[in-house]
């Protein structure tokens, strides 16, 4: 309980008993965040929301699906057409499932950006991982609850990966199925994983992940440390309470987002193809290998990644080593500034290299391989683990040139648009704004 | 180890499979959901000449008839042949292990067919392909059903509508040009003089409605679906405008 609570009625007996009012106060009310939250820092309150919606729209459907492989595919039919509203809540969770990769992508993409994974956030940076390694397990095991043709190919697929692991391989690969191939006894323990171990996991790790990121404070797109330009009271002079401030803007961010959402789940909930494949419309027939197996777009720049390499066990090593790289760029990357605002050019050429070669390997896990495109997928991959090699030699030998960065949070890169704006608005000249001098 | 390496092979052949179809354009299906004579039409075409073996085993009778407009009465009247209720799904009078024996394989289901062939086209992409199967038939003698069709060659379905569209010609052309070779494609088809019942123009008419009629049954729901997005839209544009000035007056102080 805060020394400073003078709450009083009901608040006042539950905050004697519980730190109802420490809670808002450390996390929202008193928690100051830096005031230049750009368009970047919109997706960690998404992700929460998108987590949100994921969890009602998979209660809902938990109520009416049937996790046999008996009758799975035709539950699924059923709450699309016989379900009041099922065939929303079908809709809402299908594509809020790549709806939250999308999120993901954007928020860790933002990290990249802004160094937001350097000291002290190294421990932020590793939970946060964590969650995206859980959430492709949820999504694995969320995608063959239709038992349609993919999801059960898929499945087999990416269950015949445990395969490749030298001496217990093939036992490994029985044991997580519970059978010699994907099955009823498969479905049944994926429903039990996808509905209650891994969103148990989700749910505990983002809390840790918020608490891990109250406790060092939030990052900003200039990458520097609020904290050290305080108030008398000990606040950060950058700093606005995170509450009102920051929910309300968010708010904002959540309808924007909701808008653009709304569009795919009436409009075109299958996102021709890319969200619910036309192959998942034909029940699983384990007799019967479809033409061709793709996982869903958010796996693909790693399924191409594990298809480029020739060998199977090195296969799965690369696949495997390419999410690893991501668990260790703060150890990687030893630059003297943080934001890529101010950071030298041979980063940004490489950062814009690395989104360019996942956009690639992406695009090429989705389609059928040639020989040509494995070349293109073998390059793309070669590019994507440079990325972590040059990040490593061109901060740790020292060879790049930063700029200096500011004392303050600036408006940033657009400030100087805003204020073009604005003089045009008074229809006067005013003199040149004074820009926040480095020192 | 082996099914992995299996898995993979497979996953690096599909261009072989369906590479008789890639050179066919497929038709345009114009199908039309707001078209309810035509969805009627097309039940009672699928129900006449389709349900002898295929089932729409997702879909039930009634909701058919609330989505058609048909009345109760005249579902069970006129479509419900056999003993189902109102309320029963769309089920073939064929027992899937008498169909195994008959015809090698139990003939598909077909309440989802245009949506497994959407090719990522939405509705559209897997009506166009429905649709163009049932105009592709031709005569082939070697075949056990004595047809041929160019969008599954050699399928084992035989041309239930022949009597109304009669059984078009192939225009075969030998590969390269070579009069010699024994590869021949074929290039076209020509209705022989006489043809079937219906004109050209009925009969892909007829076949337009049941395709119309199973893009319908692929998703009951597709109608309402895009109808009710514009008011949920223009409520979330309302709801922008209103937050958006609600952060704006919060953020008045924040320089």
């Amino acid at each position: 309980m805060s020394d400073d609570a003078k709450t009083r009625g009901l608040l006042g007996w539950i905050d004697a008993r519980f730190p109802f009012t420490k809670l808002w106060e450390d996390h929202a009310a008193k928690y100051y965040a830096p005031k230049n939250f750009n368009f970047w820092y919109y997706f960690g309150s998404l992700a929460i929301f998108v987590l949100v919606l994921q969890l009602l729209t998979g209660i809902w459907l938990t109520m009416y699906y049937k996790p046999s492989a008996a009758q799975a595919f035709a539950s699924v039919e059923y709450i699309m057409r016989d379900v009041h509203w099922g065939w929303l809540i079908r809709y809402l969770h299908s594509t809020g499932a790549s709806a939250f990769f999308v999120v993901i992508y954007l928020h860790m993409f933002r990290g990249l950006l802004y160094g937001s994974y350097r000291k002290p956030r190294e421990l932020l940076w590793l939970i946060g991982m964590a969650i995206y390694a859980i959430l492709m397990a949820e999504a694995f095991f969320g995608y063959l609850l239709p038992w349609g043709q993919m999801s059960y190919w898929g499945a087999q697929v990416i269950t015949s990966l445990f395969g490749a692991v030298p001496g217990i391989g093939e036992k490994l690969m029985i044991w997580i199925r519970g059978d010699y191939t994907v099955s009823d006894v498969t479905l049944n323990r994926f429903f039990a994983l996808h509905v209650a171990a891994m969103p148990l996991l989700l749910v505990l790790l983002v809390a840790v992940h918020l608490m891990a990121l109250h406790e060092v404070g939030s990052n900003n797109p200039d990458g520097i440390d609020i904290k050290r330009h305080k108030d008398t009271n000990g606040i950060p002079l950058d700093g606005i309470p995170f509450h009102p401030y920051y929910t309300v803007k968010d708010m904002v961010g959540v309808v924007v987002f909701l808008i653009v959402f709304v569009l795919v789940v009436f409009y075109s909930p299958t996102m021709l193809g890319l969200f619910l494949e036309p192959e998942n419309f034909e029940p699983a027939n384990p007799l019967k290998t479809p033409e061709h197996i793709a996982p869903v777009w958010y796996f693909t720049p790693f399924y191409s990644i594990l298809r480029c390499v020739p060998d199977k066990l090195w296969g799965v090593v690369a696949l495997a080593a390419s999410i690893f790289m991501l668990f260790l760029l703060p150890w990687l990357d030893r630059g003297k500034v943080r934001s890529v605002r101010y950071r030298g050019r041979g980063f940004k050429i490489a950062l814009a290299v690395f989104v360019i070669a996942v956009l690639i390997l992406g695009h090429l896990g989705a389609n059928p391989p040639s020989p040509g495109r494995n070349l293109v997928a073998r390059i793309c991959a070669v590019l994507y683990f440079g990325y972590f090699v040059f990040l490593w030699i061109y901060t740790f030998f020292d060879l790049e040139k930063t700029k200096p960065e500011p004392e303050r949070v600036t408006n940033g890169s657009f400030k100087w648009l805003w204020e073009w704006i604005q003089q045009q608005r008074l229809g006067k000249t005013k003199p040149e704004p004074e820009r926040v001098s480095p020192k | 180890m082996r099914k992995l390496a299996c898995l993979l092979a497979m996953m690096l052949l599909p261009g072989l499979v369906g590479a008789a179809e890639e050179n066919l354009r497929l038709m345009n299906a114009q199908t039309d959901l707001s078209d309810k004579a035509s969805l009627q039409r097309g039940a009672k075409y699928f129900v006449n000449y389709c349900l002898g073996c295929h089932s729409l085993k997702y879909l039930r009778y009634q909701r058919l008839g609330q989505d058609l407009d048909i009345p109760d009465e005249l579902v069970e009247k006129y479509l419900i042949w056999g003993d189902s209720k109102i309320s029963s799904p769309i089920t073939s009078a064929m027992r899937e292990k008498d169909a195994n024996g008959w015809l090698g394989a139990a003939p598909l289901d077909l309440t989802l067919v245009i949506r497994r062939r959407s090719g990522g086209l939405d509705v559209d992409g897997g009506a166009d392909w429905l649709f163009t199967y049932l105009n592709t038939f031709y005569r082939d003698d070697k075949t056990a059903t004595g047809v041929n069709n160019l969008v599954i060659p050699n399928a084992s379905m035989p041309h239930v509508l022949w009597r109304l569209q009669g059984i078009p010609e192939p225009v075969y052309q030998r590969a390269d040009g070579d009069e010699s070779s024994k590869q021949r494609k074929v290039v076209g088809l020509k209705m022989p003089d006489g043809g079937g019942a219906l004109s050209k123009a009925e009969y892909q008419r007829m076949t337009r409605d049941i395709v119309n009629f199973l893009a319908y049954a692929s998703e009951p729901i597709q109608t309402t679906r895009k109808a009710l997005g514009l008011p949920v839209l223009l409520f979330l544009i309302v709801f922008l405008a209103i937050i958006y000035l609600l952060k704006q007056e919060y953020w008045k102080d924040v320089h």
